[in-house]
């Protein structure tokens, strides 16, 4: 049955019955959205604009009285070109390969085995979620307290598992560990992120389609293969855009974990972007770079989003 | 409910289950212990191998958290009068004797004024800008929310370099006004999706039955629409906070005294030949402690939560 009241309300002709109380709705939407983009085109838009400026110059924020060049495409040309930033680039493929595939494989096995509500299960996914939480600042630099060689606890389990003696490794130290380290927190503070999604992706799924393939006979294995995994993937793949996005501008958890070293094993882009702009004040190089490190996360997830919608659709 | 579903797990499996998830949770939750354990550990307990798991608990960490301290002559220190409170006696059993306050009380308050400031804006600006989004034919509304979405892609070093400059030339410079705003830019893309979804979720036929008793948009908005959105702007709002409690980026680049928050702070607490653990896992501990209590909180609206809304239960 309909309700009367909102019959009534949409029988009332909009503009003229509003006009008479006052603002136009037309008015109010727009008082209403009006700060909100205002505030992006100053913080956001507008500094955009600047960086793209700034890429095609020769500018230094430390030196602001010395005369200013116009290099043209000169900054994109050698940053493109320099090999030093496509070992970072490719440092920073490294951690978000990984991650991106240590969380999907853990996070979807968490979510699947919760979905199989035992007792407490509840409490026990809060639990597992607190790491995404917390400063990953903050407790980037207090897992180099857990990885240190000599006294950490990192160590000390490894040696109580394998028998390594603890102090013959360090895990953010030279020797190769680094770039494994950084995924390792990574991967810790991360993976209930993709558990949770993947969780609501499983519970998604209508217990009648298991039903039906049960009539038919089908295998736990090719129910799991045709039915879960199937349902889930759009799920899981926002779990990926997400994660992806992020590690890509990943700078604190890793800047205060091992500040890109030792060497540039762990120099993450924009970590390296940090030291070009901030330490070593090549403004207008470190404009270009931003700028191309932008255009890069944007392009990628576009393609990547496109894919996405072709999935959803099937 | 039939007595047998096919669809119920076995209680084997649950089980099984039970077991794996437990046994991740514990390792998973291990490091978290050891920050909160290590809090109150003495200097010499902290960095001691093996790692000490039972110990006498000392709080020296927060002691030097909150504290400086240095050390005075042999001769002097014999003539000293006794210790008068119990922090002070913790200092002088090390040897030394307070200076002075540390920054931390500072640093930590300038995270409270900087989240709740920032959190109260994005939430104002956000809600009015969603219920727009949400009732209005917006022109190009699906362009305007995209591109508030798409401010979140750039990576925080690049939006960094001008807007240094930017602060740089209006004296926004490492002040809590001008960090204020800038995460209130970068949480209200956060705000504006979230309660979008939550505004949509809420029947216009009640803001139609306002109207048609006399009120105002206005009136209906606050009267009837605000009301029903509260658990979603509370939620909303916790979100800001917590973004803009653990911002790391923005902060170490923009601030450097007057409005540096905690993040920043805790891990350059030194002590003697490196860093002073103890009060370093003091100071994370505060820090950390309110955001685990709101996530347990929010634990119905966490996955809309991070997510953007996009996936709602």
């Amino acid at each position: 049955m309909p309700d009367p009241i909102a019959a009534v309300a949409r029988a009332t002709p909009d503009p003229i019955a509003r006009k008479v109380r006052g603002l136009s709705d037309r008015a109010i939407a727009w008082l209403f959205v009006a700060p909100t983009i205002f505030l992006l085109l100053a913080i956001n838009i507008f500094p955009l604009i600047w960086t793209v400026r700034l890429s095609f110059t020769n500018y230094r924020a430390n030196r602001p009285n010395e005369e200013v060049e116009w290099v043209g495409l000169r900054n994109y040309v050698r940053i493109l070109t320099d090999d030093g930033i496509w070992a970072n680039m490719q440092t920073t493929a490294h951690f978000l390969f990984w991650t991106l595939f240590f969380q999907v494989l853990i996070g979807f096995t968490l979510a699947w085995l919760i979905n199989r509500k035992f007792k407490g299960n509840d409490l026990l996914t809060t639990l597992i979620v607190l790491p995404m939480m917390l400063s990953p600042a903050v407790v980037g630099n207090f897992w180099t307290f857990l990885y240190q060689p000599q006294i950490g606890l990192v160590n000390y389990v490894v040696e109580l598992v394998t028998g390594t003696p603890a102090s013959s490794f360090s895990m953010l130290g030279p020797g190769g560990y680094a770039p494994w380290s950084i995924v390792i927190v990574d991967t810790w503070m991360w993976t209930p992120f993709v558990m949770l999604i993947c969780l609501a992706g499983l519970r998604s799924i209508p217990d009648y389609i298991y039903e039906a393939a049960e009539i038919d006979r089908a295998s736990k294995w090719r129910q799991f293969w045709t039915i879960t995994i199937p349902m889930v993937l759009p799920f899981l793949m926002l779990a990926v855009l997400f994660r992806g996005i992020e590690n890509f501008k990943m700078f604190d958890m890793v800047v205060l974990l091992t500040g890109g070293g030792p060497g540039n094993e762990t120099l993450l882009a924009s970590i390296d972007l940090k030291r070009e702009a901030f330490e070593k004040w090549r403004t207008g190089y470190s404009s270009a770079y931003a700028i191309i490190l932008f255009v890069t996360v944007f392009g990628l997830a576009s393609i990547y989003v496109k894919a996405l919608n072709k999935v959803k659709e099937r | 409910m039939s007595a047998y579903s096919v669809t119920e797990p076995t209680g084997r499996s649950k089980l099984v289950a039970g077991l794996l998830v437990t046994l991740y949770a514990v390792v998973t939750l291990l490091p978290l212990v050891w920050i909160i354990s290590t809090g109150f550990k003495s200097g010499p307990d902290s960095i001691s191998y093996p790692p000490k798991v039972v110990f006498d608990p000392s709080l020296e960490g927060y002691v030097n958290l909150f504290t400086t301290r240095t050390r005075v002559a042999a001769e002097e220190f014999q003539n000293l009068p006794p210790p008068e409170t119990w922090y002070d006696e913790i200092v002088r059993d090390s040897g030394m004797v307070i200076a002075g306050p540390s920054r931390f009380g500072e640093r930590f308050l300038n995270s409270v004024i900087i989240g709740f400031g920032s959190t109260f804006l994005s939430i104002f600006l956000g809600t009015l800008a969603a219920y727009a989004f949400s009732r209005f034919k917006v022109p190009l509304k699906d362009d305007l929310l995209f591109f508030i979405l798409s401010t979140r892609m750039m990576p925080p070093i690049a939006v960094a370099i001008p807007i240094y400059l930017m602060y740089r030339e209006l004296g926004l410079s490492d002040t809590h006004l001008g960090m204020i705003l800038l995460y209130t830019a970068v949480n209200i893309s956060l705000a504006v999706w979230l309660l979008k979804g939550f505004i949509d979720e809420i029947p216009r036929e009640y803001e139609e039955a306002a109207l048609i008793d006399g009120y105002t948009r206005f009136q209906a908005f606050r009267k009837v629409v605000l009301p029903q959105a509260a658990t979603g702007i509370a939620s909303t709002a916790i979100f800001c906070l917590i973004f803009a409690w653990n911002e790391y980026a923005f902060a170490v680049l923009l601030t450097s005294g007057t409005a540096q928050t905690a993040p920043p702070f805790i891990p350059t607490i030194i002590g003697v030949g490196g860093q002073d653990w103890p009060a370093v896992a003091a100071g994370a501990t505060i820090f950390l402690l309110p955001v685990m209590i709101f996530t347990i909180l929010l634990r119905k609206h966490l996955l809309r939560g991070i997510t953007f809304g996009a996936v709602r239960k």
